[in-house]
């Protein structure tokens, strides 16, 4: 009977307890936030990244975003698509939020969409960059915006730079996975309309520690080497790299550089060359201010996770005031957010038509110096150039750039491969 | 009633209560049972192997991740399995899953003890590999997203309606597999577990029946993973990445392996601590790990192990307080 007893209870318990779980209404005059990062898993320190720069700003403004009370609830997708599609289902289930933000990988901004869409739910992507959400399929998505940006944006730019410097003939060596095709399709295509040629694409997998087999089939005849390297390979690649003796100039996408692993890099990576739409050297007295608050709270120069979120909270928050304090529905909400013109710590910043930020991209070079009265010599991200208001479509405009399918592994095909 | 069919009562009850309770809470509740069922039937088909022929497949994630994708790349690219021909879909799932373990298997089943748990750790890792390359069928890294459950007649797009699809699904497979494991088949895969060489000196062909096995695990992850790429309408190579292998395998262990139930609470267990804990702390890792740890340290029958293990301490209470009353039965089943 003991079995039997127990084998009925556990449901009902369980049951019981679900059920308690279940019932959590929304008071009514407070904006819940969801937010979708992660918390644990290999990406756990982008996510604290993340999760601080959005709150930061909160703490900056009692908890209130255009007068209301903000409720930021942070949920842990683990890095995984699965999971982040999961949980953002139970933020607008179980919290009832009104939006959810976040999602680090491209693949999880990709998931995370049309939860957006089943759900009614607004869902803003602040550092998920994958192209094709705001371009091809944003007609899917009605209630997705962006206000981070396309994987390929900052790398068209800097594809039109290394041409300017008469570099003729790039290496490309990425990440083997949609980021990395993006970057180097971005980079390559203004790269090549400005007359310059890739001749080598290589693509070690994603998470690679060892270069060495992929170093000596470099093709000697380049004149630099584009890279895109995430995480731990960003520390290893330019390492390994300089030791081989290869000399040749790197130009980087700017996350292979970003404020999150130079810390962590040796004085080998002072003079190379990234692109990204944020470098926490960016000289301006609102930049300063956000670097100087961000490290004093959390001991760290902020790199573009960061600013990102913090740019979104604010411009969430002029978003609410304007719509006079309240959250007026998701097309609306957009319609707002679009109407509003940004200073932000990375430069101006608006909505395209397409739902993603025009913004200023900034080619950096690594250097060893002072900074913002900082009394240590640390390497920063200096700007050494600043294309304004970027847009998603580069300089090809939207329709044309449209006709063309997304960056791919094979696209734009390698004319100048042998 | 026999021990077995009282057992039986409690379990249809159980599930019984389960499918009232469920559509009746929150709608994320809802969510989270119909994900777990759906994995459940996957942990079960482990449990086939693991608790019933002995084989610890590392692998099974790539079946369901043929399930999954086949779903998948039929509602997208050909437009198929969104309607009625959704049942085709559950068919073909099953199918393929099943002839993937039927290749797999010819590999696997050579091998006994680690060197199957490698060899479908490898075979496993090759199907991700296959999901993460092969972009233009399985959008590489970024998966695929399905942008509508089936409706035939019935609509699946309803949480509830599918809760209840997935729970009858998720009974049925555990009927399915009961019946199949009381069989003398299956009889005869709890020898292979217990004494292979004996069975074999039996006369049994002991690698056709474990190769069977293999191939029936195969078909019900296959519907499993069916199921799945529906609950969240997304898959990608994360779905059969090598976690998803060793979760299975990790909930069949926790529940107690050899009793199919244990599955169940064990993907119960996983995935309610996952999803609720994850929202209290973001230490929720190490409380996952530490139930592991110390089920496997006291309770290495698992959860479904403890009512037997009260038994035991009553029973042997009982010896010493006086002569004992056992019928031959439980004398039978006492522990040497």
């Amino acid at each position: 009977m003991a079995k039997t007893l127990r084998h009925r209870v556990t449901p009902m318990l369980l049951g019981a307890g679900l059920l308690a779980l279940g019932m959590s209404p929304a008071p009514a005059e407070e904006l819940r936030i969801g937010y979708i990062a992660p918390v644990t898993g290999i990406f756990a320190q982008v996510g604290k990244d993340m999760v601080d720069g959005f709150q930061l700003y909160l703490s900056e403004h009692n908890n209130k975003l255009g007068g209301m009370d903000v409720k930021f609830i942070v949920e842990d997708d683990q890095g995984k698509p699965d999971a982040g599609v999961t949980k953002a289902r139970k933020l607008i289930l179980q919290d009832h939020v009104q939006m959810f933000i976040g999602g680090l990988l491209a693949s999880t901004g990709y998931a995370l969409a049309p939860v957006s869409t089943s759900e009614k739910t607004l869902y803003i992507s602040s550092v998920s960059s994958a192209d094709d959400l705001t371009q091809r399929q944003l007609g899917k998505y009605p209630y997705f915006m962006r206000t981070s940006w396309t994987s390929s944006l900052p790398h068209h730019p800097l594809g039109q730079w290394a041409c300017d410097q008469g570099y003729k003939k790039v290496i490309t060596i990425a990440a083997d996975y949609a980021f990395g095709y993006e970057t180097v399709g971005g980079f390559q295509a203004a790269f090549e309309a400005c007359g310059g040629k890739v001749i080598q694409k290589i693509w070690p997998p994603l998470g690679t520690k060892d270069f060495g087999p992929y170093i000596p089939t470099f093709k000697a005849d380049a004149d630099a080497i584009f890279t895109t390297m995430v995480g731990p390979m960003a520390l290893q690649f330019p390492k390994q790299l300089r030791s081989a003796g290869v000399k040749k100039p790197i130009l980087g996408s700017g996350v292979s550089y970003d404020e999150f692993v130079l810390p962590f890099m040796g004085d080998e990576v002072i003079g190379d060359v990234s692109a990204l739409h944020y470098s926490a050297a960016i000289d301006t007295p609102i930049n300063q201010a956000f670097v100087k608050a961000y490290r004093a709270k959390f001991g760290k120069v902020p790199g573009y996770y960061s600013e990102n979120n913090y740019t979104t909270a604010m411009w969430l928050d002029k978003a609410i005031t304007k719509a006079g304090g309240k959250y007026p529905g998701p097309e609306e909400f957009i319609k707002i957010m679009a109407s509003i013109k940004l200073d932000a710590p990375r430069g101006p910043v608006e909505l395209d038509d397409m739902r993603n930020p025009i913004e200023n991209v900034y080619i950096k070079k690594v250097e060893k110096k002072k900074m913002f009265g900082y009394d240590k010599d640390e390497l920063w991200n200096t700007v050494i150039k600043t294309y304004p208001k970027v847009s998603q479509f580069w300089t090809e405009g939207k329709d044309k750039f449209l006709a063309h399918p997304v960056y791919d592994r094979d696209y734009p095909p390698c004319k100048y491969c042998e | 009633m026999t021990a077995q069919a009282l057992k039986v009562v409690i379990v249809a009850v159980a599930l019984a209560a389960f499918a009232y309770a469920v559509p009746h809470s929150g709608s994320f509740v809802i969510l989270l049972a119909t994900r777990a069922m759906a994995f459940a039937i996957l942990a079960m088909s482990v449990d086939l192997l693991l608790g019933f022929t002995g084989l610890s497949s590392m692998g099974q994630a790539a079946y369901f991740g043929v399930g999954a994708y086949l779903t998948a790349i039929c509602a997208t690219k050909l437009h198929f399995g969104l309607g009625w021909d959704f049942w085709i879909v559950v068919l073909l799932g099953i199918l393929l899953g099943a002839a993937l373990a039927a290749f797999f298997g010819l590999l696997a089943i050579r091998a006994s003890g680690v060197y199957f748990l490698m060899i479908t750790l490898a075979l496993g890792q090759c199907v991700w590999g296959l999901a993460y390359r092969w972009n233009s069928l399985t959008g590489g890294d970024n998966g695929i997203n399905l942008s509508a459950r089936p409706n035939f007649g019935l609509d699946l797009s309803n949480d509830v309606t599918f809760f209840y699809l997935v729970f009858s699904f998720f009974a049925v497979s555990m009927a399915a597999m009961y019946v199949l494991v009381r069989s003398p088949f299956g009889q005869s895969l709890a020898g292979i577990r217990e004494r292979e060489l004996r069975m074999q000196i039996l006369g049994y062909n002991t690698w056709l029946h474990k190769y069977i096995a293999f191939i029936i695990a195969g078909g019900f992850g296959g519907l499993s993973g069916v199921l799945w790429a529906h609950t969240n309408g997304h898959v990608s190579p994360e779905t059969l990445v090598l976690t998803t292998s060793v979760d299975s395998l990790l909930m069949v262990v926790l529940g107690g392996a050899g009793t199919l139930v244990g599955g169940c609470f064990g993907a119960a267990i996983v995935f309610g601590l996952r999803e609720f804990l994850s929202t209290l702390v973001p230490w929720w890792q190490y409380v996952l790990g530490a139930v592991y740890v110390l089920t496997i340290l006291y309770l290495p029958m698992g959860l479904m192990g403890i009512p037997e293990r009260i038994r035991q301490n009553w029973r042997t209470q009982r010896k010493k307080e006086g002569p004992t009353n056992l019928t031959p039965k439980e004398l039978a089943s006492e522990p040497s």
